[in-house]
């Protein structure tokens, strides 16, 4: 009966085929560390959004009036609305620790060389479209940090040459962010997260195409891939379960963690709190909006600190694939990268004094400088590494790299291995 | 012959596809106008466009808040003193000489929103500190301390009577 069923589809649309080529039987490098089990979760984590989203949009009020008390409403008397929320607001901050991970590791690995460019830029959208989804997200609570939130960064769009403050009028629909605001970014809200699904689509269909990177950064294609089911569906499942330990303890234990104090206070645009901070996952940027004393320069360095990641496959000269660990300059630029993300999120999170300004601008310097040196580091390090003697298998990609379907766009250099 | 005139005839068909694709590019970008303009401020936001103020009741030193289309603005009575050192300087980051800013020099009218991203500075000491980023302005609302790059805005305002003000209509 279900094989019937099963023909009678097949011949209509290629299911059984689909589901062999693309989900059981994906071919996938069998060396995958658990490092690669992020871009799952963050698939996991958009469902989680939009399904205990859908289900807070029953209860929520889109308007300036009633949106606090809403959330009173559902903290209070929806049926397992506290639930709903906290899964929502934590969830919000998985995502963002998901796919920071996510993109370290494809930083780490040189996973954005070719032929995976695409996926690094599809990759780069979503980020930017999950950064405006949480934004517009975090007013919707309509307390004293979301409006001063939503005020400054929309603000930002003053730096607009000639039309700035028409500009920043039309965002809000108000001369303030009020009642209008808080309507389109609830509409906008409920957009982007299927903007996001059709990304992520586009997102696959070029992993599917080009196949996932791997740690050694040696093409396997051909040898050592084995079928994702069921090896990567149990692995996946397994960092689902570590994954689920730690968001459900925020969620059950350290629910307001996430959440600042500030924000328990309705909106009130005739009075800033003393201290304005956003959420956790803009605070290296924030810090670099703040480092630069001119407003627009400010606005300039903030949205070029987001985008710098995107030029990764240019910066990245050097031919040895498998990033960080084939390359050790590479690990050690990486770990500091990061120590400098930290201090920048530190500053970020701190009252401006002159000293933490200092700070911040001697980080943003670090943070900007290292994308600027990556061409003359990585190629300075590829002579290094190729007088030193790399192993076979890495020369061995290289030579079928340089000869073979994947061009990469160098040049031979004098010192090369025939 | 008809063939040769129609279908052979790939100058004319491009110049067509041309056409018609600036046309309907034209058409498509012309149906965007109603959907941007929809998101500008509605009529009745505009409607609360003016606000009124009565002075009475305000003492030398005393500082007031009124909402004008949704921001604040700071309504200060200003002693002798202030006025006198106001008057001396001619501010900071953004030079501006006081008379400029005032319709009557006990009366200081800004709109109480920073320059710099857009929070509201508080009252302290002399002046106004914001403490979103540390910005500073002095008693006529001049800054004098950055990032914010410009003096707090004057907004439009008469006298309707002597103690009475209108925000929104100069
Ligand atoms: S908003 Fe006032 S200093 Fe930045």
């Amino acid at each position: 009966m279900q094989n019937k069923l099963i023909k009678w589809i097949d011949h209509r649309f290629p299911l059984t085929n689909f589901v062999k080529h693309e989900l059981t039987g994906y071919p996938t490098p069998r060396n995958l560390s658990y490092w690669w089990n992020f871009g799952f979760l963050a698939g996991f984590v958009l469902v989680l959004q939009v399904v205990t989203g859908i289900f807070l949009a029953m209860h929520y009020k889109p308007d300036a009036t009633l949106s606090f008390d809403s959330i009173q409403h559902i903290m209070r008397d929806v049926n397992y609305g506290w639930l709903l929320r906290y899964m929502h607001a934590t969830g919000a901050s998985a995502f963002f620790l998901v796919i920071y991970i996510h993109m370290a590791r494809t930083l780490y690995y040189g996973s954005y060389r070719a032929p995976r460019e695409l996926m690094w830029w599809t990759g780069q959208g979503l980020l930017l479209m999950l950064m405006a989804t949480a934004f517009m997200g975090y007013l919707l609570p309509w307390g004293q940090m979301s409006f001063w939130g939503a005020t400054v960064i929309t603000n930002l769009f003053r730096a607009t040459p000639y039309i700035g403050d028409q500009v920043v009028v039309w965002l809000r629909g108000d001369y303030t962010v009020g009642d209008a605001t808080l309507t389109r970014f609830f509409a906008l809200h409920y957009l982007f997260p299927f903007l996001i699904i059709g990304g992520v689509v586009v997102h696959l269909v070029a992993l599917h195409t080009v196949k996932s990177s791997n740690p050694s950064g040696i093409d396997l294609a051909a040898r050592d891939n084995i079928p994702f089911h069921p090896y990567f569906t149990s692995k996946d499942f397994y960092g689902l379960g570590l994954f689920l330990i730690v968001y459900c303890s925020f969620v059950f234990f350290f629910p307001d963690s996430m959440i600042e104090p500030a924000n328990n206070i309705p909106a009130n645009p005739m009075q800033t709190p003393t201290h304005i901070v956003p959420e956790w996952y803009f605070l290296p940027f924030y810090a670099i909006l703040r480092s630069v004393p001119n407003m627009v320069g400010g606005v300039a360095a903030m949205g070029l600190s987001v985008m710098m990641f995107a030029f990764m496959p240019f910066l990245d000269r050097s031919r040895i694939p498998g990033g960080a660990s084939n390359r050790p300059i590479v690990r050690i630029g990486f770990y500091l990268f990061l120590l400098n993300m930290l201090v920048l999120g530190y500053v970020g999170a701190t009252p401006p004094t002159d000293q933490i300004i200092l700070v911040g601008q001697v980080a943003t310097l670090f943070y900007f400088g290292s994308f600027l040196l990556i061409p003359f580091i990585s190629i300075a390090e590829e002579r290094w590494l190729i007088k030193r003697g790399l192993p076979p298998e890495v020369e061995a990609l290289i030579a079928s790299e340089a000869r073979g379907k994947i061009k990469l766009p160098f040049r031979r250099r004098s010192g090369d291995i025939k | 012959m008809a063939e040769n005139d129609t279908v052979g005839d790939t100058g004319r068909r491009k110049f067509l596809i041309k056409v018609t694709a600036v046309a309907g590019g034209a058409g498509a970008a012309v149906a965007c106008l109603p959907f941007i303009s929809s998101m500008n401020p509605s009529a009745d936001v505009l409607a609360k466009a003016t606000t009124e103020f009565d002075l009475t009741g305000m003492n030398p030193g005393d500082m007031r808040t009124v909402a004008w289309q949704g921001k604040p603005v700071f309504i200060l009575r200003r002693t002798p003193e202030q006025i006198a050192a106001m008057e001396a300087s001619n501010g900071g980051l953004y030079p501006e000489p006081d008379q400029q800013r005032v319709k009557q020099p006990e009366w200081l009218v800004v709109v109480g929103v920073c320059t710099h991203m857009g929070c509201v500075p508080n009252k302290e000491g002399p002046g106004w500190t914001c403490h979103c980023h540390g910005s500073q302005y002095d008693d006529s609302g001049r800054v004098t301390r950055g990032p914010a790059p410009k003096n707090l805005e004057v907004p439009p305002y008469r006298f309707i009577t002597a103690d009475k003000i209108v925000i929104g209509e100069a």
